[in-house]
């Protein structure tokens, strides 16, 4: 059968993705560059019977986003820089009453209103601790627009099967750039919808923080009634300040995430058998990083590249057993540095450089190249 | 008036009992009206959403046997308005004290009325943030203390009835604790409207804002109440200087028939797709 093929935009593939995913409800607040999801959105959820609003602010359209979700809606946020800084606080909300949402951030430079049409990845340890209080937090970084696409449906599913918000991280590059994508068949992709739970409502308690399964949220409205709130709460819902309840449930916050990483890591490997550089690259950078090692490969210098495509949770596994054969470790980043903190961490005694470019323009195979052979010599 | 026993059992989580409202809080007078008022229009429990901010009155969600949702300071309105777009055959309520809807909440208090959703929002007006110890709120009335004006306040409270009405919301009233009766009654009517409704709620705090005004007990607080209160007809006839320090209570405004959010919402889908 002939491919569904089309031209997209970056940030047109996470709306059509959405679509794909079963979004019921958008609810944003305009803001470069991440606008165009929420353009797209106005016009193809309506015309399938489901809810875009544009809020009065950010905090808003996240708040509406949660409701919606409470009453089980599949729903979706977008922003950028200054927005997602006012969204931490229902992140946080959402995290601590477990409510499924997918939040998209198309990174621009920061901080402040900073460079609002350049590109930047400077949110990704905002992505992880910009909320306060511990909490752990999936989020994706993918590096194409094709791969915007089908990480938009794996958010989705992602949020409702861990009751958790999802946070997609783009940047300004791959969120306005035109590539390739190939639609999916529904048949080819897995959907994980709103389920009611398993048990009538006068046995159904909202948390459950010690059998190690997800409960499903019920949606509201359908018989399931209990109380959402986001103090620190026991299984049924309802405030404690018990100090089992509390550890209980920051435990099962953490728990319920990284006990299932497997299911939740994504990643991509190339060149990295032989290699004796290793570069560690997410994102728009990741594709000068692709460049650039067949270059170094060329001028007979072996390179490879380790992408992580979930970022959160970190994939410390990997890069530590990555480390224990690869003594020299990049990491081209358009920030100041954040990612190679989380590398140094797991690195086994390998060196760990940074390649860090934040002027507004990506970073250039050439650059990345010469860091290649600058680090070469060492 | 109340002819037979309410039982409120019907409507409370005992299990969440003993409340954290203080000893003579006016908060619990309008709780049972809230209730009595829920029973009066027949709504099942299962289809009643109440959101609520944060501070003493946004508590009020965790003891009453609906969908409820203790939301972020201020954002009530918000997750009130995803839910009820998203279900509109819900009822959805939304409990605010007057720095939670006013300060922290003030943008979208403005753009849910502007909009007209069908949400009925409730405010506990005490004058006070009494959570957090009694600190100025944005109707706190000229010239009375708090723990952070000491010297008394120098800025002007908003009128929660006429914010509302200027900002689009189709049925305004004010009731007081005091006046629990008359409380129940605009509940029922602000319940019935469609469109977006305020019921602003003067309440008492003598610990945090009594205490430090003169009306160190809930009796003198409910005194001012009953004192202070003018019924809208009343004052139609009073000079603005007999109406200075006191409030106007009453169904302020009422406009039946104005395009609601949610309705033109799906009338607008129905047309996409009649196309």
């Amino acid at each position: 059968m002939a491919k569904n093929i089309k031209l997209m935009q970056g940030n047109e593939a996470i709306a059509e993705g959405a679509v794909i995913a079963g979004c019921d409800f958008f609810a944003g607040y305009p803001i470069t560059p991440s606008s165009e999801v929420a353009e797209i959105l106005s016009s193809k959820l309506p015309k399938i019977g489901k809810v875009f609003l544009q809020m009065e602010d950010e905090i808003a359209a996240l708040g509406a986003v949660l409701g919606a979700a409470l009453g089980g809606a599949k729903a979706l946020t977008a922003t950028s820089g200054p927005g997602m800084s006012l969204k931490q606080e229902h992140i946080g909300y959402a995290s601590m009453c477990e409510i499924p949402c997918v939040i998209i951030n198309v990174m621009r430079g920061g901080p402040s209103t900073g460079l609002p049409t350049l590109p930047a990845q400077g949110d990704v340890m905002q992505a992880k601790w910009g909320t306060h209080g511990d909490h752990a937090i999936i989020a994706i970084t993918p590096s194409s627009v094709n791969e915007s696409l089908y990480e938009t449906i794996r958010a989705f599913n992602l949020a409702v099967k861990y009751r958790t918000p999802v946070l997609i991280l783009t940047d300004e590059i791959i969120g306005h750039m035109r590539e390739k994508v190939v639609i999916p068949d529904k048949s080819d992709i897995e959907i994980i919808d709103v389920k009611l739970p398993g048990v009538p409502p006068e046995k159904y308690n909202p948390y459950n923080y010690t059998s190690g399964e997800v409960t499903p949220l019920a949606p509201m409205g359908e018989g399931y009634r209990y109380h959402v709130t986001g103090l620190i709460h026991g299984e049924t819902g309802f405030p404690s300040q018990k100090t089992d309840v509390i550890q209980n449930a920051q435990n099962w916050l953490m728990d319920k995430i990284y006990k299932n990483i497997k299911d939740i890591e994504k990643f991509e490997e190339f060149q990295t058998e032989d290699a004796d550089i290793l570069l560690v690259a997410y994102g728009s950078t990741s594709r000068s990083s692709r460049q650039a090692i067949m270059m170094a490969r060329s001028a007979g210098i072996k390179a490879g590249m380790f992408r992580p495509i979930t970022i959160w949770p970190f994939p410390d596994e990997q890069i530590s057993a990555l480390s224990k054969k690869i003594k020299k470790i990049l990491v081209p980043e358009m920030n100041m540095g954040q990612v190679i903190f989380e590398v140094q961490r797991n690195a086994c005694g390998s060196s760990v450089y940074g390649l860090n470019v934040v002027n507004g323009e990506p970073i250039t195979p050439d650059q990345i190249y010469e860091k290649i052979k600058e680090i070469s010599k060492i | 008036m109340i002819k037979t026993k309410f039982d409120y059992n019907k409507y409370l989580r005992k299990n969440t009992l003993p409340h954290i409202w203080c000893p003579g809080c006016g908060d619990g007078i309008i709780l049972k009206s809230l209730l009595r008022a829920i029973d009066k229009c027949g709504y099942s429990k299962d289809d009643v959403v109440i959101t609520s901010g944060i501070g003493c009155a946004s508590r009020l969600p965790g003891y009453v046997d609906f969908n409820t949702i203790h939301t972020t300071h201020g954002r009530a309105l918000t997750f009130a308005i995803g839910i009820k777009m998203f279900k509109p055959r819900l009822k959805v309520i939304t409990i605010s004290g007057d720095g939670d809807a006013l300060a922290i909440g003030g943008n979208h208090f403005i753009h849910a009325a502007r909009r007209n959703i069908d949400i009925t929002l409730i405010v506990f007006n005490n004058y006070t943030y009494g959570m957090t110890g009694g600190q100025c709120s944005p109707t706190q009335p000229v010239g009375s203390l708090s723990t952070t004006t000491p010297f008394g306040s120098i800025e002007p409270p908003f009128d929660v009835c006429n914010l509302a009405q200027a900002a689009g919301a189709t049925w305004v009233g004010r009731s007081t604790s005091y006046h629990a009766v008359q409380l129940e009654k605009f509940m029922v009517d602000a319940l019935n409207h469609t469109g977006f409704s305020v019921l602003d709620v003067i309440t008492n705090c003598h610990i945090s804002y009594g205490r430090r005004n003169k009306m160190k007990s809930p009796v003198e607080m409910i005194k001012y109440q009953k004192e202070k209160a003018v019924p809208a007809r009343s004052a139609e006839n009073m000079t603005p200087e007999d109406l200075a320090g006191r409030f106007k209570t009453g169904i302020l405004f009422e406009k039946a028939g104005s395009p609601e959010f949610c309705t033109e919402y799906y009338k607008k889908l129905e047309s996409i797709k009649t196309k």
